[in-house]
């Protein structure tokens, strides 16, 4: 190939991956810091687009300096900077003693939010961001014409990375928060006001999520769906550059630019899974990343999140449980079709929720990318009724069949990592699946999916089909809670608590790991194959970051720490939705804030909150 | 088929809100349309969608009230859309449909936006024997190798839009292709109609590269490198939305579009070309929607009206909306019953007079004959539209007989 070629589409590559640098070093400090699992990452990016579409052509009016267009974009970036301190202050600040997890939550329900304000506030229409004055011409290299304004870009990654090297070398703040990185605790216990230091790393992070978004405008529209389109690129170049590594972030951002400059040389389609390929690879070969450190406090024995001590059912369990049940059965009696059709996805979901929390509350083990059992559950049901021509009944026992098996498959990897990397492992591996079943078009009906996964004769009506899977449902629900229970769910909490005093007392704590994912995979895999047959087909948004992160937050509205908790969260979780969808179109508005409304009134989640009432009495 | 984007100002907002509380009154009001008001349930990516799908749901509102006014339908009773959102996703548009049919007792169901929303719930319509009458989902699937007895589909197919490009390019010399097209199913299916129609438009014309950039992530400047270093004489573009934005921006700036034909699919239609602003190309072959060149008396009635209700222009998606009105209407007049298979059997090769000119409901493959207009971009001041225009009726781009019913044989 022509070399004069090859410079220039590095060139691109450089272009694209400064830009990615310059949010996903937000996203490294603020988890460095803070450890919050920041989805609202996206959105505040967004934001710095569409502050900057509305700032800078105002300011181009006055005069088209090239000096007025950066003046916007520092601009729209500071104004995005005071929103994340807005969070931090509003939001975040109230739940930092609850279990970590739960401001991954409270993110989620900003993100909702975000989108929704943003249609309101902009339109739905496509915004164009101006040209930077002085840089919309190409410059010729070696014959191969090339955008001034992306040179600019490729300088502006370094000047940000040694920007962020002296804050953090030659400042208070900076060496605060490289201390907080390293170990939190310790930075508290020297009397360092965090409060401050939280409030100050978020408004750097968010500013620099503007500032990326902010500096796209002269090359993309600004649009409402910019913020999930960067989101998971955000956080895997972070976990491939090693969370908290603003260096590492740099190398991965370097990386994936690269890879897929190249890589659409070759296989046009790669972009679709290309850089969970490559997390996927990375963390099996790197467990912490690149320039990623393991956990300082993960040898400490820190106060677990998750279930403690499960106890049995009382007399007021007991009681509830059996109304909830007989209220449940004899639904079909006095509810109509709709309502049914409503509790079967509740029941469907409330299992897949259900083995999730298995994993997160009972066995530490938090998975990002549990839709990837449920929809390869599905999957498994709904080809094997539609291309292999057998009847519903044995396609339900392939899918809890699969669902274990890949999550064997991918466990096996997955349990060798611990904390975020496992998260983000697990994300990979299901984004590696949803781009399986999205590509392999001939097999899996690509993105339009396979229709006429519907039940056999008997199962047809809504009626029986409900009874069919609340007694799938409710039986693995009990299955599963019995194995809490047990000595093998108690030997999962003892790994979850202390890794290193389970393995003193001769536990393998990774065998049981591994065999606990299975177990949730099969579990997931069954509601995926009751799901399938209720909607009549499969698609790979079953199996999409969408629907695992639904799961989650199922789970955490229910409360991770209990054990029923998850189905109460499945419960809530869809009545919500199913109230709030047919009111609005700005539903997603109204899911978010009632998402964080939860968080806000009960921190523990409904379940929690349950036990702590219980406690109380 | 798309990810589409569009226009809600506050105005436009309080103009949907008024629009609806106006439609109720006048629904109830009426002084001809009287009787118990006929429910259609209607579910749509408002949310995600809402550049494409509020001013469809306007031009709905607006054609169902004239109508009521004229006297309704079926002997003088009012029609009614009950709207809903699908989520966007297949599995809440399923619930949302059931929800629709079972607790809000519609008569059948229209609607939908993306193609695998649509085809899930074209099935659901074909197991629960209830019609659906698909507006806008591109995906030939639809209507040919997935299509079944209870699912309609109004807009001309990915198909019908890509032949109507590729029988615009006959005569041309361009030899050497490239493909750049959104990974998904429309992308993937127009880049393969593509592949098979420009043989017959140019004797000879290979593809040398094709890039599918996955969909609203577009790296827009290692595929214009990818694309250029292919050195093709023409490109057929599938981008839209925003990729179709930074693709062009990319392309301008780095000189891929100098001295190539381009056709490109949808890139003339309002919600996409307004967004491109003044970066829109010039001299694109393209199928899009010039509302403001139509002449048709019944077209610019439509458009004063819309324009005077909704302090908007009409976009490709008003244009929709009042013409599946109008094909619903004249269905119901036709059949005179709710029965649903009394109504599928009336929708077969259904004749209507829209504003779009006649729509034949073909019965073979259950598709309509709307079609839509060709032209060539231009860039008019700050903002790009279309010039040398001229409709392509539907009917004369729809599949072969004989590959439909080689497709249908399973439905």
């Amino acid at each position: 190939m022509d070399p004069s070629f090859l410079l220039v589409q590095s060139l691109s590559g450089l272009a694209s991956a400064s830009s990615l640098f310059v949010i996903a070093s937000g996203l490294t400090l603020v988890f460095g810091v803070t450890r919050i699992v920041n989805f609202a990452h996206g959105s505040f990016y967004m934001l710095g687009a569409y502050v900057a579409v509305t700032v800078v052509p105002w300011l181009l009016e006055i005069d088209r300096s090239p000096w007025l267009f950066f003046a916007g974009v520092l601009i729209s970036a500071a104004v995005v900077g005071l929103l994340g301190v807005a969070m931090e202050l509003l939001l975040l600040r109230r739940i930092y003693k609850v279990p970590e997890l739960f401001q991954l939550l409270a993110t989620f329900g900003v993100v909702l939010m975000v989108q929704d304000a943003v249609l309101k506030i902009w339109g739905p229409v496509d915004i164009p961001g101006p040209r930077a004055p002085g840089l919309r011409h190409g410059v010729e290299i070696f014959g191969q014409r090339f955008p001034a304004y992306e040179l600019f870009l490729i300088v502006v990654g370094p000047a940000v990375l040694g920007l962020l090297w002296l804050l953090m070398h030659r400042t208070r703040f900076g060496v605060l928060i490289r201390a907080a990185t390293r170990d939190r605790e310790m930075v508290g216990a020297l009397g360092v006001n965090q409060a401050l230091l939280f409030t100050g790393t978020l408004f750097l992070g968010a500013f620099l999520a503007g500032l990326g978004g902010a500096l796209q405008i002269p090359r993309v529209s600004a649009s409402a769906q910019m913020d999930l389109s960067i989101i998971t690129e955000v956080f895997v170049v972070t976990v491939i550059g090693g969370m908290g590594s603003v260096t590492g972030a740099f190398l991965a951002a370097v990386l994936i630019g690269q890879l897929q400059a190249f890589g659409v040389l070759v296989f046009p389609k790669i972009t679709l899974v290309l850089v969970f390929l490559l997390m996927a690879v990375v963390l099996v070969i790197k467990p912490w990343g690149l320039l990623g450190r393991p956990e300082p406090a993960a040898g400490r024995a820190a106060l677990p999140e998750g279930i403690l001590s499960p106890r049995g059912f009382g007399g007021a369990e007991r009681a509830l449980l059996g109304v909830a049940v007989a209220s449940l059965l004899a639904l079909p009696l006095f509810g109509d079709a709709y309502a049914v059709k409503v509790a079967t996805e509740v029941l469907v979901f409330a299992l897949a929720a259900f083995s999730l929390n298995f994993l997160v509350g009972n066995g530490g083990i938090v998975s990002f990318g549990h839709a990837a059992y449920f929809g390869l559950g599905a999957y498994a049901a709904g080809l094997l009724v539609t291309k292999g021509g057998l009847p519903m009944e044995p396609a339900l026992l392939a899918a809890p069949l699969a669902g274990g098996l890949f999550a064997a498959l991918f466990g096996f990897f997955v349990v060798r990592l611990s904390g975020i990397y496992l998260a983000m492992l697990t994300l990979a591996f299901a984004q590696i699946a949803y781009a399986v079943c999205f590509q392999w078009v001939e097999f899996t009906g690509g993105d339009n999916g396979v229709v006429g996964v519907w039940p056999s004769a008997w199962a047809s009506s809504r009626h029986v089909y409900f009874y069919l899977v609340a007694a799938c449902a409710l039986g693995a629900i009990l299955a599963l809670r019995h194995v809490i229970y047990a000595p093998f769910g108690a030997t999962l909490r003892a790994a979850r608590d202390s890794e290193p005093r389970a393995d003193a007392i001769g536990i393998d704590v990774r065998t049981h790991r591994w065999l606990a994912f299975t177990l949730a995979g099969v579990a997931a895999g069954l509601a995926g194959g009751l799901y399938a047959f209720s909607k009549g087909s499969i698609d790979p948004t079953m199996l999409g970051i969408p629907m695992s992160v639904d799961f989650l937050a199922m789970i955490l509205l229910g409360g991770i720490q209990t054990v029923m908790g998850a189905v109460v969260g499945a419960a809530a979780f869809h009545a919500i939705k199913d109230v709030f969808m047919p009111l609005t179109d700005y539903w997603r508005f109204l899911l978010g804030a009632s998402i964080i409304a939860l968080v806000l009134i009960f921190p523990r989640g409904l379940g929690g909150a349950w036990g702590a009432l219980r406690a109380r009495t | 088929m798309t990810m589409a984007f569009e226009t809600l100002t506050r105005r436009g907002a309080l103009a949907v809100g008024g629009g609806l509380a106006a439609a109720a009154l006048v629904g109830l009001r009426s002084p001809r349309a009287q009787g118990a008001p006929i429910r259609i349930g209607e579910l749509n990516s408002y949310s995600r969608m809402a550049a494409f799908s509020v001013p469809y749901r306007n031009a709905m509102q607006l054609a169902a009230d004239t109508i009521n006014r004229a006297g309704g339908v079926m002997g003088g009773r009012p029609l009614e859309f009950i709207f809903r959102d699908d989520g966007a996703t297949p599995g809440d548009a399923v619930r949302v449909a059931e929800d629709l049919l079972t607790r809000e007792n519609v008569a059948f169901i229209a609607g939908t936006f993306l193609s695998n929303v649509g085809l899930a719930v074209a099935d659901l319509a074909n197991q629960r024997r209830r019609l659906f009458f698909a507006t806008e989902p591109l995906s030939d699937a639809i209507t040919m190798a997935q299509g079944n007895r209870y699912t309609w589909r109004l807009r001309p197919n990915t198909y019908m839009q890509t032949r109507m490009l590729t029988e615009a390019a006959r005569g041309r010399t361009q030899r050497r292709w490239a493909i750049v097209a959104p990974n998904y199913e429309y992308g993937q299916s127009a880049a393969a109609n593509f592949k098979r129609l420009i043989g017959a438009s140019i004797p000879g014309a290979e593809i040398v590269a094709e890039q599918y950039p996955a969909l609203g992530r577009v790296d827009a400047g290692a595929t214009v490198g990818a694309l250029a270093q292919a050195r093709p004489d023409a490109i057929f573009n599938v981008l839209f939305g925003p990729d179709l934005t930074a693709f062009v921006r990319e392309g301008n700036t780095r000189g891929l579009f100098e001295r190539r034909f381009v056709l490109s699919l949808l890139t003339g239609e309002p919600e996409y070309m307004i967004p491109l602003g003044d970066e829109c190309p010039e001299g694109w072959i393209v199928t899009g929607y010039p509302w403001e060149q139509v002449e048709w008396p019944t077209h610019r009635a439509y458009v004063e009206a819309y324009r005077a209700r909704f302090n908007d222009t009409p976009r490709k998606g008003s244009l929709l909306g009042y013409v599946t009105v109008q094909v619903l209407a004249n269905l119901l007049n036709r059949a005179n019953s709710l029965d649903n298979e009394a109504l599928v059997e009336a929708l077969r090769d259904l004749r209507t007079e829209t504003v779009t000119g006649p729509v034949t409901m073909r019965g073979i493959d259950q598709q309509g004959t709307m079609g839509t207009w060709v032209g060539e971009t231009v860039l008019r001041g700050r903002q790009g539209g279309m010039r040398n225009i001229r409709y392509v009726d539907g009917a004369t781009v729809m599949f072969p007989e004989d590959e439909v019913r080689a497709a249908r044989r399973s439905a």
